[in-house]
């Protein structure tokens, strides 16, 4: 900034000159950043380009066989293929769906956490539910592994104990109720702190919409459904519509640690198959050609919800 | 919000099913920590259900004797300090210039970077230019995609929007340049939405584990979260870490593949379990703002 005003001698002519030079300083400032976005961000659509290519790592692209939509094709025209993704498919919607619908637990959590009068009571819940949110999956796989392992788990050996059961079940390596122990293990993670937002809202709401009510006669679970559930119902429904747009995008992390070869059939969800074409099976232009399709229809669903969210409540999500 | 003070079956019911969800998300922590405390010869058994039982604190010592363990965990902790210093301070930096309206196509600029939050080239695509970035077994991959974070560039932004501008012009007219108005005006003020950035990104290194899994090779580079899945996924013999660790002469407490997983687990888990109770506070404000702008 070498533009130095002093007292008041400062004029207009001096003035504009010092905006003319602040406009290119802060674009400069914030130049190396931007350049990180377009490094990390935006370079990587460049290499879109394999998905036209039979690329395999270590040959350079140059002297890689350009196969143009091959890749794209063969989704419909090899009947093997086409299962294995209609199967990745079936899993991705199915752990999406459950997701979505057990996203009104956190509403139903809130409510009713509410409720609660003891306010220690209500600092234990939510200190201690709230926790698994800043755990990593990793670590969530350690838990289900030491609770639930077929060798030794707590869970076996409490039921053995009991007299329940006479040999240990496997419940990790098996593909039995697997969209649903996922779901199940979303909701143990996510639950205390997905309730935080709707507690908010409550904490929000009018209380004398409360007391005019009771003045009318509206007892404990009126009030819930006719002051409390209207007050979060617009935080609910952008939280909604934010899932419908990350409709496939279950990521990765969660079906990556759980996965092994009993359950991969019932587990492989779009993000951990195209990990597994591309890095374990080395398919970079089929891996790459899955992502471009579900970049597309990842866009079409945030618009569509965007659109729908407009429609609703006059206002867009993005 | 009760009408009267009577316990009704529904508060009986409702507490009840707060407490067992609340035991629920506790134990786990709980079991994994009585296991690494006990006999290791009980807990490999499976017979450390709800109590400690010969309580030792052995394995906190022999689990860093693993080789590689004591360099994981100082790579997690460079990589949570190293990257949370240069993501808050890049995100409070670019938060305040782009609630410059002065700034030279701001309006562009903005939104080439909020763009990125709603579209992702796929694993492949990444992963070849990271390689070509020469980010492959480098630190910086740990650290640096991760400096440039659109939305919490969107808090701040807002945050400094909703400071009284005449601060900032008033030091404009003493001839401050943008740096001292960053540093002496602005720093000041967006302090808590910097110390809410600073935890979320901090839990966010500590916990991260795919960027190992896919651009790290070198054991030297390892974090705890990834030599933690290796002993789940078997890839580690577990037998060869055993036997380094059976220099101790107490048979009962001789390591384990259980009391490797478990205190490892533990490992990880203990510095969240200690900054826990100071950033509590801050997660109204973090989850609140965010939902201003999804």
């Amino acid at each position: 900034m070498g533009a130095k005003l002093n007292g008041q001698a400062y004029t207009t002519a001096a003035v504009k000159q010092f905006r003319f030079k602040e406009k290119y300083t802060l674009f400069l400032m914030a130049l190396p950043f931007l350049v990180l976005v377009f490094l990390f961000a935006y370079l990587p659509l460049y290499g879109w380009i394999y998905a036209f290519y039979d690329y395999r790592p270590g040959i350079p692209l140059s002297q890689t066989e350009f196969v143009g939509l091959q890749w794209f094709t063969s989704l419909v025209s090899n009947p093997y293929q086409m299962e294995e993704v209609l199967r990745v498919l079936r899993n991705t919607f199915a752990i999406s769906t459950l997701g979505i619908l057990t996203s009104v637990l956190p509403v139903i959590f809130a409510i009713f956490l509410m409720e609660i009068k003891s306010p220690s009571f209500k600092k234990i819940v939510q200190t201690l539910t709230t926790l698994p949110n800043f755990i990593s999956w990793v670590l969530v796989y350690s838990f289900a592994f030491m609770l639930f392992s077929v060798d030794n788990g707590f869970l076996n050996n409490l039921l053995m104990n009991m007299g329940l059961i006479e040999r240990p079940l496997n419940i990790l390596a098996s593909d039995n109720h697997t969209w649903l122990s996922m779901t199940l293990w979303g909701v143990w993670k996510g639950l205390g702190w997905g309730a935080i937002l709707y507690i908010a809202a409550i904490t929000g709401i009018d209380p004398e919409l409360y007391e005019a009510a009771r003045v009318d006669g509206a007892g404990r679970f009126r009030l819930m459904w006719h002051v409390t559930v209207p007050g979060i119902m617009p935080t609910f429904f952008v939280l909604l519509i934010l899932g419908i747009a990350g409709f496939i995008n279950n990521g990765f992390e969660q079906y990556f640690v759980f996965s092994n070869a009993m359950n991969m059939s019932k587990i492989e969800v779009l993000d951990l198959y195209v990990y597994n074409v591309g890095v374990v099976n080395n398919n970079f232009g089929f891996a790459t050609a899955v992502s471009i399709l579900k970049s597309i229809v990842s866009l079409i669903l945030l618009f569509a919800a965007n659109s729908l969210s407009k429609l609703v409540r006059g206002e867009g999500v993005i | 919000m009760g009408v009267n003070n009577r316990i009704t079956i529904f508060d009986i019911i409702n507490y009840t099913l707060f407490a067992l969800f609340t035991l629920a998300c506790f134990f786990p922590f709980y079991y994994l920590f009585i296991n690494t405390i006990s006999s290791n010869d009980l807990s490999s058994r499976g017979l450390v259900m709800f109590y400690p039982q010969e309580i030792h604190f052995n394995n906190y010592i022999e689990v860093f004797k693993i080789p590689g363990l004591g360099q994981a965990t100082f790579v997690s902790f460079a990589r949570t300090v190293i990257g949370t210093l240069l993501t808050v301070a890049a995100s409070g930096f670019l938060g305040y210039l782009f609630s410059k309206p002065t700034m030279w196509g701001r309006k562009f600029w903005y939104r080439f970077l909020i763009a990125t939050m709603y579209f992702n080239a796929g694993l492949i695509p990444w992963f070849l230019i990271m390689l070509k970035l020469g980010l492959f077994n480098n630190f910086l991959a740990y650290v640096v995609p991760g400096i440039v974070s659109p939305f919490f560039i969107i808090l701040v932004k807002t945050f400094v929007e909703s400071t009284p501008i005449s601060l900032q012009e008033s030091a404009q007219l003493d001839g401050a340049g943008n740096m001292t108005i960053f540093w002496k005006i602005v720093m000041p003020l967006i302090t808590p939405i910097l110390a809410t950035i600073a935890i979320f990104t901090a839990i966010g290194q500590w916990n991260s584990f795919q960027d190992t899994l896919f651009l790290v090779t070198d054991s030297n580079l390892f974090t705890l979260q990834f030599i933690l899945y290796r002993y789940f996924n078997g890839a580690t013999s577990l037998a060869t870490l055993m036997q380094s660790g059976a220099s101790d002469t107490n048979l009962a407490n001789i390591q384990t593949a259980t009391s490797i997983r478990t205190t490892i687990s533990m490992v990880v888990v203990i510095p969240i379990l200690l900054v826990y109770p100071f950033f509590q506070r801050f997660f109204v404000k973090g989850i609140m703002i965010g939902a201003v702008k999804g």
